[in-house]
C-alpha cells in the first residue's frame, strides 16, 4: 500500500488561550508552558465534523486527481463520532456523494494508524484500488470544560489519506493494553426502566502524569520496533510525525530518540490536540507547503485511549 | 550509587541544577518542578533503576520519592 495524497479541514472558529482565560482560571503563560498550545480550532454549533471529514477527503482526492467514484471504501477513525449511529464514515460518505462501503474505527488517538493498517489489509486482497482513510475528531465535545487542566488541550479537525496499492508502507506496529482507568469518557445510561442505577455521562478524564509516562516510553518503544521491523535506521527518516498531544511529550520523546528537532514537525501550537486527526492534518499541511515530498521516509507514531499505541514506517507516494 | 544520589544526578542533568544545591527534604514545588517534570523524573528513574514507580498524591519531596523507590526494590 502507498499513501498518494493527504487532505485536511479545520473549523472556522479559532480560540486563543487568552479567549479561554476569559471563562476559566487559567492564562496564556500557563497553557503554553505546560502544553505548547497557543490556540486551537473548535467546531461551532453550526458546523459538523462529518462536513470537515468530507472536505478533508475531497482535498485528498483533488490532490490525487481522482473523483469520488474512484473510492472503493471509506474508513473513518473517530473517538467521538458525530452521532452514536449512523457512523461518521456513513455521514461523510453521504456528504461526499460516494456509494462505497463506509465504517468507523475507534482506537482513540491511535485510530489513524489502526485504520491505515486495515486499509493495507483491504488493498492486499487485490479487489480495491482506492481506500480513503479519514480521521475526524470533535474531542472538544467530550472534554470536561470545568477542568482547566484537560479542556484547554483539545481542538477539532479532520484529516484524510488516499491509499492505493503500492510499496510505500514498509512496516506497522500496533499495541493495545486494555485500561479504562487513566483515559476515558462514558455515555449516560439512557432511560430504560430496567436499568438501575442509571449511569451518568462522564466527560473526558485523564491521569496526566500516567499518560505522559505511557506516551513517552511507548512511543520510543514503538518507533524502535517499527524501524527494526522495516529494516531502517532512524538517521534515514526524513520526518518523525508524532501524535500532537502535548509539546512536552513530543520534546521528551524526541530526546529519547536522539534525533534533530527539525525532523519533528509540529502543529500543536496552533491546533492543540486533535486526537487521531493530528497526524494526517499535519501531513496534509506539509504536503501543501512543500515540506513533504514524494519518496520522503516517514515514521508515524501515536498513542491514545485503550490504551492503544502504534507506529508506521512508510515512504510517501511511492 | 544510592537512590538519592541517582535522583539528584538525574535532576541536575535535566533541570540544569548543581547537585550540591539539592537536598532530600526539598519539595518538587521548591525545585520548580511541575507535574510533568515529576513524571519525567520518575520515568527516567524507572529506566535507570529498572523499578516501576507509581505516581500518587503522597509524592511531594525527593525524600518521598527515595522511600517509594527503595520500597519497590
Amino acid at each position: 500500500m502507498k499513501i498518494r495524497s493527504f487532505g485536511h479541514a479545520l473549523p472556522a472558529q479559532e480560540i486563543s488561550n487568552n479567549k479561554i482565560s476569559e471563562i476559566m482560571d487559567t492564562s496564556d503563560e500557563w497553557i503554553q508552558s505546560h502544553t505548547g498550545i497557543s490556540s486551537r480550532y473548535i467546531l461551532s454549533g453550526d458546523e459538523t465534523i462529518s462536513a470537515l471529514g468530507a472536505q478533508a477527503a475531497q482535498m485528498a482526492l483533488d490532490r490525487a486527481g481522482l473523483s469520488v467514484s474512484d473510492v472503493d471504501y471509506i474508513l473513518c477513525s473517530t473517538t467521538c463520532g458525530e452521532m452514536i449511529f449512523p457512523s461518521t464514515a456513513c455521514l461523510i460518505q453521504r456528504k461526499l456523494g460516494a456509494s462505497c462501503p463506509a465504517v468507523d474505527v475507534n482506537a482513540g488517538c491511535t485510530g489513524f494508524l489502526y485504520a491505515l493498517d486495515m486499509a493495507d489489509a483491504m488493498l492486499a486482497r487485490g479487489h480495491m484500488k482506492h481506500v480513503l482513510v479519514i480521521a475526524a475528531e470533535q474531542i472538544t465535545r467530550l472534554a470536561d470544560w470545568t477542568d482547566r487542566a484537560t479542556s484547554v488541550l483539545f481542538g477539532d479537525a479532520a484529516g484524510a489519506a488516499l491509499c492505493e496499492p503500492g510499496d510505500g508502507l514498509k512496516a506497522v506496529h500496533l499495541t493495545a493494553a486494555g485500561n479504562a482507568d487513566v483515559l476515558y469518557a462514558t455515555m449516560d445510561g439512557g432511560n430504560c426502566p430496567y436499568t438501575e442505577p442509571k449511569q451518568k455521562a462522564v466527560p473526558l478524564q485523564m491521569a496526566g502524569q500516567e499518560i505522559f509516562k505511557y506516551a513517552v516510553t511507548q512511543s520510543s518503544k514503538d518507533i524502535h520496533h517499527v524501524l527494526a521491523k522495516g529494516g531502517a535506521k532512524a538517521s534515514a527518516v526524513d520526518h518523525f510525525v508524532l501524535h500532537q498531544a502535548n509539546r512536552r511529550i513530543l520534546d521528551a520523546a524526541r530526546t529519547r530518540l536522539k534525533q534533530p528537532a527539525e525532523k519533528f514537525p509540529m502543529n500543536i501550537e496552533t491546533h492543540g490536540n486533535t486526537g487521531s486527526a493530528g497526524i494526517p492534518v499535519l501531513l496534509s499541511e506539509m504536503m501543501g507547503d512543500g515540506r513533504l515530498q514524494a519518496g520522503d521516509t516517514l515514521v508515524l507514531s501515536a498513542f491514545g485511549a485503550g490504551l492503544t499505541s502504534g507506529a508506521a514506517l512508510l515512504q510517501f507516494n511511492i | 550509587m544510592s537512590t538519592y544520589e541517582t535522583i539528584a544526578k538525574l535532576l541536575a542533568e535535566s533541570k540544569d541544577l548543581d547537585v550540591n544545591d539539592i537536598r532530600p527534604e526539598m519539595g518538587f514545588a521548591e525545585l520548580e518542578l511541575d507535574s510533568l517534570d515529576v513524571a519525567e523524573l520518575v520515568m527516567n528513574l524507572e529506566d535507570e533503576l529498572g523499578v516501576p514507580v507509581e505516581i500518587d498524591e503522597s509524592l511531594r519531596t525527593i525524600a518521598d520519592l527515595v522511600a517509594k523507590v527503595d520500597n519497590a526494590k
